[in-house]
């Protein structure tokens, strides 16, 4: 019989948790939930947008009751619980019914402070927390005209433009000086008070409320020092409180919210909690992503996986006040060891500050401009090391490069017909429209379901945005550290570490000590797990092509009609004239398609059956020519000017570096694609700033650049250092491709893995550190007596390895 | 009455692999999962019709080589939330062999 599993509380948390749950463990349990609202589970985050008349109710519902009758859940509306009972493991309803839990999870959220005052039970006088809250508001606002707010943070300000544009007049009271004090500076709130009132609505600043008047309905309200306004409708918006009494009441500790331990138990292990009603070390979230993670903890421990841990949550703060961009998060008010960068333009209405402590974001508020506000929340919770782009961080993403999709639109002003995602042809409506109408939350989601951003990724923080726009704010969920993927909760580092501790060696024991939730895992992870391996053991493990993309696999490149490219490897792009004649033998002779120069100093061949590979390999073979990884993440190409020998300008021998540099490092398997070039004077004819592992030659050596892409994201290279002679370079070329081989993500080209581990850190193992570089070129040259074969000499010829890859099975030839 | 066509035997198969079968009326993709079940699907991914025969094979599902479209090999289905289908054939593996029926089983969405 399966397990019991009661939900109380039928709002977004734990309703989140329930699909993370039935994500992983479909079948475990026999789910009863408990909801005190008559309705499915609605986006509580959207009500400021249904009062404001942009969204109706149906909008804004996430789980229609046919969602729960699909899922074999048994729903109760309108069913409040009263008690706990804990010795016979049993929930109460105010009905006298009760339902028996073999795990109980606590989801009750939070309820709206409502001011000690005289008169705050008039006809009249709101909080605004659920849709009752909402169909109140929006009947006053019907025949009367004077709304009153009383709170300045962020759900009063949303609930006063709201009934601002239902036709009301609006006074918001505020206790202190300045608005949304948790959220902004003084220079942000000033600035929102200034727009606000533009909009007509009317402050009253450092005022205590005394007292709501009337008899049954309100009419008015009085503060300190006697003041009198009148008012039909009072919202009170001054704060949350968790909603703990449920839990207190059965004796589970709790201090301000529910408390609970980084796997989402309170004090009976029986009986979990996630959301606003819950306190994790000594910290209380009143925002989605938060909640969201709590989710996927808790559902993961339920699912008795348990591998996973809440480790709180960095928070970003968003008004959903339409035409009002504003975007705070972390410590934007720093201290003593902190600095600040700010911009400020009052007449442009844009204010931007962000808070540096050694050169990671520690907050950011800012008003006006917010587009890259996701970006600064990542680079913060990241603690990416900013400083090579300091000085332009302000001006956001766009103004780094970042070719084709800046930011540079404020999403907002986007048409619906700009195309967002340039690989996939996915346009900003596309995303908007599968967002409201799938009811979609993540990055992952959106991937799903429109493609955008799941090619190249260079549109990733666009689309970031649009879906942060769509949903009215606090969504950015992308997890601090992301898993490797779907079948499994570990992240690469996890992955690799495991792998090195546990002296794993196959794929299979990988996915065995890690619990896979897939037989074995997909094509995501298995090509990476398989790279982790072979990097990290190279004399014991061997590669596994069954968890190698096609042209890994068969060593070319697919192309769209499924044939595939041939391209020789050219040393340094020098070619002798007996090679040039094999090639066009071999083209004529199998009957390529396509004879292309390729942008890499080499000749391609297009268009080759992939059954006649082996035969256009032995050709080129037999003239001396191996495989160029044309296809692979490995070496490709070393791109050469010709330097000393023949250029009136050149310094150094930059062919024959180039050459040297190509024979030490070709064969060797890699993060990603992996491309040098050597120039042999700073004219750098060769573009060497824009490879992963650039050469520029000048009078008295060389100079090192890493991280360059001229790809999806143009990054010029970091200077490392310069050499005296070719034998350093090789050295320090070579500790850093090794340096990268250990420690990228699969996937990852240089220039992203720079930018996450710091070109600090790069510059000190390899320049700094001597013996850590001496270590690491050890290493390399150690691995690469086990992969310099030519891998088309492997294949070709009758003892050829894989031969079935190239052999199709004739019908003709089986017997009837 | 099923005609069934002996193809191959389950070795020439690579675990979670697959191999192409030539056919007149276009090429079968015949894969074989960790747990030595055998498959057959029209070589043809219902996106932009790549190879499906060069896709990786995990569970009981081959991701098209082309732009990672995931098929489900038992019922020649795209899984959610992508859409579409390919045509899929009979197979069964008696002993060592593995035959084929080739009159495709045309699955509609």
């Amino acid at each position: 019989m399966k397990e019991k599993l009661v939900l109380v509380g039928n709002g977004m948390a734990g309703i989140r948790t329930l699909e993370e749950l039935l994500k992983v463990s479909p079948d475990l349990y026999d789910i009863t939930v408990f909801g005190d609202e008559p309705f499915g589970n609605y986006n509580r985050i959207l009500l400021s947008p249904v009062l404001a008349g942009e969204k109706n109710l149906d909008e804004i519902m996430l789980n229609e009751e046919q969602w729960y009758v699909e899922n074999g859940i048994t729903l109760h509306t309108d069913k409040t619980v009263v008690k706990i009972d804990r010795n016979n493991r049993r929930v109460i309803a105010t009905d006298g019914a009760t339902e028996r839990y073999d795990r109980l999870l606590l989801a009750t959220g939070s309820h709206p402070i409502v001011l000690p005052v005289p008169g705050n039970d008039l006809g009249g006088v709101v909080t605004f927390r659920n849709i009752r809250d909402v169909q109140t508001m929006l009947e006053i606002s019907e025949k009367h005209k004077q709304a009153l707010v009383i709170g300045g943070g962020l759900l009063g300000l949303e609930a006063a433009n709201a009934l601002k544009q239902q036709g009301m007049y609006v006074t918001v009271v505020h206790l202190v000086d300045s608005l949304m004090e948790r959220q902004l500076d003084s220079e942000a709130a000033a600035m929102l008070k200034e727009t606000l009132e533009k909009r007509g609505i009317q402050f009253l600043m450092e005022t205590t409320t005394e007292a709501f008047l009337g008899e049954e309905k309100v009419r008015g309200a009085r503060f300190k020092g006697g003041l009198e306004i009148a008012a039909d409708l009072v919202v009170m918006a001054v704060g949350i409180r968790p909603n703990t009494g449920l839990a207190k009441e059965a004796n589970i500790y709790c201090e301000r919210g529910i408390i609970v331990n980084d796997t989402m138990q309170t004090y009976d292990g029986r009986i979990y909690a996630v959301g606003e009603c819950v306190q994790h070390k000594g910290q209380v979230y009143g925002l989605v992503a938060p909640l969201f993670e709590q989710a996927k903890v808790c559902a993961n421990h339920l699912a008795q996986l348990g591998h996973v841990y809440y480790q709180g949550s960095v928070t970003c703060s968003k008004l959903k006040v339409t035409g009002v961009d504003l975007f705070s998060t972390g410590d934007f008010v720093g201290d003593d060891t902190t600095e600040d960068i700010v911009m400020k333009d009052r007449a442009k209405g844009v204010y931007k500050k962000i808070v540096l402590k050694e050169n990671r974001i520690q907050g950011a508020v800012m008003f006006g401009d917010t587009v890259d506000g996701n970006w600064y929340y990542q680079l913060l919770r990241d603690q990416t090391d900013i400083s090579h782009m300091r000085n332009q961080l302000l001006y956001g993403q766009s103004h780094l490069g970042d070719s084709g999709h800046g930011g540079a639109d404020a999403v907002a002003e986007m048409g619906d017909e700009v195309e967002v995602c340039g690989c996939n042809g996915v346009c900003k409506g596309d995303i908007v429209k599968a967002v409201t109408s799938k009811g979609l939350f993540t990055l992952d989601d959106v991937r799903d379901h429109t493609k955008a951003s799941s090619s190249c990724g260079s549109c990733t923080g666009l689309v970031e945005q649009i879906l942060t726009f769509t949903l009215g704010g606090d969504y950015s969920e992308a997890p601090k550290e992301k898993p490797l993927c779907k079948c499994t909760d570990y992240t690469h580092d996890a992955v690799r570490q495991t792998i090195r501790k546990q002296r794993l060696t196959s794929i299979r024991a990988v996915m065995d000590y890690l619990e896979y939730r897939t037989p074995d895992g997909c094509h995501v992870c298995r090509p990476a797990i398989n790279y982790y391996l072979i990097s990290t053991w190279p004399d014991v493990v061997a590669d596994d092509p069954r968890s190698r993309f096609v042209n890994e696999r068969v060593h070319a490149n697919i192309q769209k009609d499924g044939t595939f490219s041939v391209v020789p490897r050219i040393w340094g792009g020098v070619a002798l004239p007996g090679e040039l004649r094999a090639i066009a033998n071999v083209a004529e002779k199998f009957s390529v398609s396509m004879v292309k120069i390729t942008g890499g100093q080499r000749i391609g061949l297009f268009g080759v059956r992939k059954e006649n590979l082996p035969g256009v390999w032995a050709e080129l073979n037999e003239a001396g020519m191996v495989s160029g990884h044309a296809y692979g993440k490995a070496l490709r190409t070393v791109k050469t000017c010709v330097g000393k020998e023949w250029c009136r300008f050149g310094t150094q021998l930059s062919v024959q570096m180039g050459v040297r540099l190509e024979k030490l490092v070709w064969g060797s398997s890699m993060p990603h694609k992996f491309k040098m070039a050597v120039s042999g004077c700073p004219r750098n004819c060769a573009e060497a700033t824009v490879k992963d592992f650039g050469v520029v030659a000048v009078e008295s050596g060389w100079e090192l650049h890493v991280g360059g892409n001229g790809g999806v994201k143009v990054r010029a290279t970091d200077l490392l250092c310069k050499v005296d002679t070719e034998e350093e370079v090789l050295e320090y070329g070579c500790a850093f491709v090794q340096l990268y081989r250990e420690g990228a993500h699969y996937q990852e080209r240089t220039a992203p893995w720079i930018e996450r581990v710091g070109f600090s850190y790069v510059k000190q193992q390899i320049v700094e550190g001597v013996e850590n570089r001496k270590a690491l070129f050890e290493r390399f040259m150690e691995s690469q007596n086990y992969v310099q074969k030519d891998p088309w000499a492997e294949r070709t010829g009758k003892g050829g390895i894989e031969q079935h890859e190239f052999m199709p099975l004739e019908r003709s030839s089986v017997h009837d | 009455m099923t005609d069934w066509i002996e193809i191959c035997s389950l070795e020439d198969i690579p675990r979670l692999g697959a191999r192409v079968v030539r056919n007149d009326d276009g090429d079968i993709a015949l894969f074989r999962t960790s747990q030595d079940e055998v498959f057959a699907l029209r070589d043809r991914c219902p996106h932009k019709e790549g190879p499906l025969s060069q896709g990786i094979v995990h569970g009981k599902r081959v991701t098209c080589p082309l732009h990672n479209l995931v098929m489900d090999l038992t019922e020649g289905k795209a899984v959610a939330p992508d859409e579409g289908c390919a045509a899929v054939y009979p197979v069964k593996v008696e002993g060592n062999n593995v035959l084929i029926a080739l009159r495709a089983v045309v699955n509609s969405e």
